[in-house]
């Protein structure tokens, strides 16, 4: 259903707005996909198929009182029309339970949009087949997925937005034994067999470093430089707790509460932005306000803005600009730096190359003190010269040492990393991030 | 009729036999698994009830093996229509990976049979205006103080409907089906002063299962939120955690974590078999420890059991239709028996139980955990805490993190108390500990008896790809640990 989603979309919402009494509004979100996937392991396909879905969900409101559901779209008008309908009477009868809303916040001034990111995606049979080939008999495990996505907004007062986008993503690994691996991922809107085989080249070249018998480094302090993907795990953290949220904020449960409390900063060098004119993300967000290209977290090191949903928006006495309910980016970037990307090695010297981190989690949330693990390529180095692959390790930090006085410096081009996760429905989001090279990182076990 | 109802259940006549029919019975299997879900989530924070949701879902995942490929095809389009389309595309998919697939053999045999969840008082006997007070005499009891500066009270139900048909070309034909009942329950209180930010919760990530509203008097629903108040209070004076090599005592709540992470998920076929080590991770075991690793101290016994009434992980049968049973996958310390479903079993040659869940419709199975537990000991929790000479008792889990191979791991609770010569002597705050899973196991020299023992589970363990989130079930009694790495927070 996917090409003709959006009109489906607009025609569902029309005949609803149609049914609807007295002064109702209705508010709808529709996100839907049709993704064709392919799991493999040790080269081979484990699990393949597609997952065809989409969700409508509603909010239906009265004044200041309103009740929200929601109902899957099966493409079959009838039924679609008849569950709503259902939908909506169940909410008519929950509302007069409640009572009026403080913080409801919609926009009432309808702000039309539309994106639409067309892509050229191989037929599932020639990607299988371009995949395995590529894989050469080495032990690729890892999963590919790939088509439409797409969500929209609409409400009863007129408002349209729609974001559509056809893309792939292959996610996978080479693995050489046990825990080491070169991690890699392909994704994008056109397949170039080019591209793919100079990612494929770039970890046959990492596989042939980890060849190297690892070494166990003692727990202690160690010069480290954190590549794009494994800084991503740290802003994914702070992200996910509210760092960068007007609620978690104002109730003092940021990881950055010191930044508050305090006015602890982070080194000069850290620019953060919600940066949805460069990310993939729609800019809309489910009760229709519509996000500015640009919101600065950090500037200078310094707290700027936060991310203020709608209902924020109302109990906390500052204007919304168009976050979503969680207050988390969707399309978070770090401003690059001066080290040279290529001339990275040089720049570490002697210490630790990490090139992914891996489950983090916080030792002391108020503190913003982390904990996590290396995961598959991480290196110790010396004159700039990979020495021997490095057995997992556990570091435990604080994010105002990690991007504060021990960051030396950030690399002069900050790489795009597409969100790989699937829960519910392939992700959207992005994060554009340069990596970072700090004098001392603290590793616990 | 359910007030989450808004149209006929799954197992209707009409769904069944349009299922049926769509069924392709000229090849080697085929299935077709049917999940309806509805849900309300209700949640009142700071004395303000935020918008009542009410979720429905529903479709249908159509499995087809053949010639040696097999082909996966999930939508929620349940008309003739658009079960013929799945089943056209599950058929294209078989047909693409036969030859290429990772060895697996189709299923052989129907499964037919049922389960439902135990309900003692149904959820609708109490109308929405209750359960909205209900929640709002919460909030009164957690927001007793200026510097409680967070708090909520929440109630989520879910019902889920699943019908798996199958069919293969030799004639045979299965039906299960299943209907879960599912109550999750939330307090949380979170206090400030400054710098220092102390939150307390209750239920969600332990005190949650299946059943009616006697769910929220299994687990005290009605007595915590006075308790958890004052004890996030009480944390923001307490001292930090010591540190120190010391014995470290952990409460069910925090078992519930600590079995999960470092017996679970090592301990799961298809991550010892390398279908996770490119997002969830690998693991430390391998095929040739089952029979014969200690993986802990002769005290420990952990069983895999979907039997256990109310347990959020319970069921008849898993999604591939093996039936479920209880099994010991740990003996005295010895480990037994993996976690792995019948693909799972055959690939790696390990005895395994029946554990092949997905989350929903949308998603294929895979190894998971189901209920997942630790059987009482002989100690009570009074003489464990007297045994104790320099340690910690730690309760309710805050902070998790482990390795890909499931090894090092450091993990935080919310409220730690000291023990010191047998006596507890005060709180702690920001408690955290840190080991490795085989060391850390084989300390164990402590496990309460069924008096503390408490039937839990956590409704969010995320893996695979497709990425999905399923509950698991545990229970345990207190356990207590010897020469384990204890910290606090910053100073």
């Amino acid at each position: 259903m996917s090409t003709g989603a959006q009109t489906y979309f607009d025609e569902i919402v029309a005949a609803a707005t149609g049914r609807l009494v007295g002064d109702e509004v209705l508010l709808a979100n529709v996100a839907g996909e049709r993704t064709d996937f392919i799991r493999l392991n040790h080269g081979d396909v484990r699990q393949a198929g597609t997952v065809d879905q989409r969700v409508l969900t509603v909010d239906l409101v009265e004044g200041r009182r309103h009740v929200a559901g929601s109902i899957p779209l099966t493409g079959v008008r009838s039924l679609d029309d008849a569950r709503l309908s259902a939908l909506l009477g169940q909410l008519r009868e929950q509302r007069r339970h409640v009572e009026d809303d403080p913080f409801l916040l919609y926009n009432t001034e309808p702000v039309s949009t539309e994106r639409v990111e067309h892509g050229e995606i191989p037929a599932p049979d020639a990607a299988l087949a371009d995949i395995r080939a590529a894989a050469g008999g080495r032990d690729l495990v890892g999963i590919y997925a790939a088509g439409d996505t797409y969500s929209g907004f609409a409400n009863s007062l007129g408002q349209r937005n729609w974001f559509q986008s056809a893309t792939f993503n292959l996610d996978w690994c080479f693995y050489l034994r046990a825990d080491k691996a070169a991690k890699n991922l392909y994704a994008g809107f056109e397949w170039d067999d080019d591209a793919f085989a100079a990612k494929v080249d770039w970890s046959i070249r990492q596989l042939a470093a980890l060849e190297r018998d690892p070494i166990d480094l003692a727990p202690g302090e160690y010069r480290t430089y954190l590549a794009p993907r494994a800084i991503e795990e740290v802003t994914q953290l702070l992200s996910w707790y509210g760092a960068f949220g007007q609620r978690a904020h104002e109730t003092r449960q940021t990881p950055l509460l010191k930044m508050l409390v305090e006015d602890l900063t982070l080194s000069p060098l850290v620019n953060i932005a919600e940066d949805t004119a460069g990310g993939v993300a729609p800019n809309f967000q489910s009760a229709g306000f519509v996000r500015p290209d640009r919101v600065p977290l950090v500037v200078e090191g310094a707290y700027a803005d936060t991310l203020v949903s709608p209902r924020s928006a109302e109990e906390y006495g500052v204007a919304t600009n168009g976050a979503g309910d969680a207050e988390q980016p969707e399309s978070l970037s770090i401003a690059p730096g001066a080290i040279p990307t290529d001339r990275v090695g040089e720049a570490l010297g002697s210490g630790l190359y990490v090139g992914n981190l891996w489950y983090l989690n916080f030792s002391d949330q108020a503190a913003c003190r982390t904990t996590g693990m290396t995961r598959f390529a991480t290196f110790w180095m010396d004159d700039g010269e990979i020495v021997a692959p490095v057995n997992v390790l556990r570091f435990d930090d604080t994010a105002f040492r990690l991007l504060g006085d021990r960051l030396e410096g950030l690399t002069d081009t900050a790489e795009v990393l597409l969100d790989t996760s699937t829960y519910e429905q392939r992700s959207t989001a992005s994060q554009r991030l340069p990596g970072a090279l700090v004098s001392g990182m603290r590793f616990v076990l | 009729m359910s007030e989450l109802l808004i149209e006929s259940p799954a197992a209707s006549v009409e769904i069944e036999e349009r299922l049926r029919a769509a069924l392709p019975a000229d090849v080697d299997h085929a299935s077709a698994r049917l999940v309806e879900e509805r849900s309300e989530h209700l949640r009142v924070r700071r004395h303000q009830l935020d918008p009542i949701f009410n979720q429905f879902d529903a479709g249908v995942m159509i499995a087809i093996w053949h010639d040696g490929g097999l082909g996966y095809a999930a939508t929620n389009d349940l008309s003739p229509a658009g079960l013929d389309d799945a089943v056209a595309t599950a058929r294209r998919w078989a047909a693409i990976t036969a030859g290429s697939m990772v060895p697996v053999s189709a299923p052989t045999g129907h499964a037919v049979g049922s389960y439902e969840s135990p309900v003692e008082v149904t959820w609708d006997s109490m109308p929405l205006a209750d359960r909205i007070e209900l929640l709002q005499q919460q909030s009164r009891l957690l927001g007793i103080d200026d510097r409680i500066v967070d708090w909520s009270a929440s109630l989520v139900r879910r019902e889920i409907d699943q019908l798996v048909l199958t069919v293969s070309s030799d004639g045979g034909e299965g039906r299960i089906d299943q209907h879960f009942r599912f109550l999750y329950p939330g307090l949380r209180a979170t206090a400030n002063e400054g710098t220092n930010t102390q939150t307390r919760t209750f239920g969600a990530n332990a005190f949650c299962g299946q059943g009616g509203a006697e769910v929220l008097g299994r687990y005290g629903f009605g007595d915590a939120a006075s308790r958890i108040a004052e004890q996030s209070l009480e944390l923001l004076t307490a001292p930090n955690c010591p540190s120190g090599v010391m014995d470290l005592l952990l409460a069910p709540d925090q078992m519930v974590l600590q079995i999960h992470e470092s017996i679970g998920h090592p301990l799961e076929l298809d991550r010892i078999l390398g279908d996770e080590r490119n997002y969830a991770g690998t693991s430390f075991v391998t095929p040739e420890m089952f029979g014969e690793f200690r993986y802990g101290s002769e005290l420990l016994n952990v069983t895999f059991d979907p039997t256990v009434p109310g347990q959020l992980a319970s069921y008849a049968f898993d999604d591939d239709g093996t039936p479920a049973e209880r099994h010991h996958l740990i003996d005295n310390g010895i480990l037994v028996r993996g976690l792995g479903g019948a693909t799972s079993q055959e690939r790696s040659g390990v005895p395994g139980v029946a554990n092949s869940r997905a989350v929903s419709w949308n998603r294929p199975p895979i190894d998971r955990m189901a209920n997942l537990n630790v059987e009482p000991g002989e100690s009570t929790v009074a003489e464990l805490i007297s045994s104790i000479e320099d340690g910690v008792y730690l309760h309710t889990n805050t902070s998790w993190s482990i390795d890909d191979s499931r090894n090092k791991f450091q993990f935080g609770c919310e409220y730690g108390q000291r023990v010191v010569d047998g006596e507890i002597v005060g709180t702690v705050r920001n408690p955290g500990y840190r080991g490795i899973s085989r060391t850390f196991w084989r300390n164990l020299k402590g496990v309460a008896d069924r008096d503390s023992f408490t039937v839990m589970g956590t409704p969010n363990c995320g893996k695979g790809e497709l990425n999905q989130m399923v509950g698991t079930g545990h229970a345990s009694p207190a356990c207590l640990f010897g020469d384990v790495e204890v910290f606090g927070g910053e100073a």
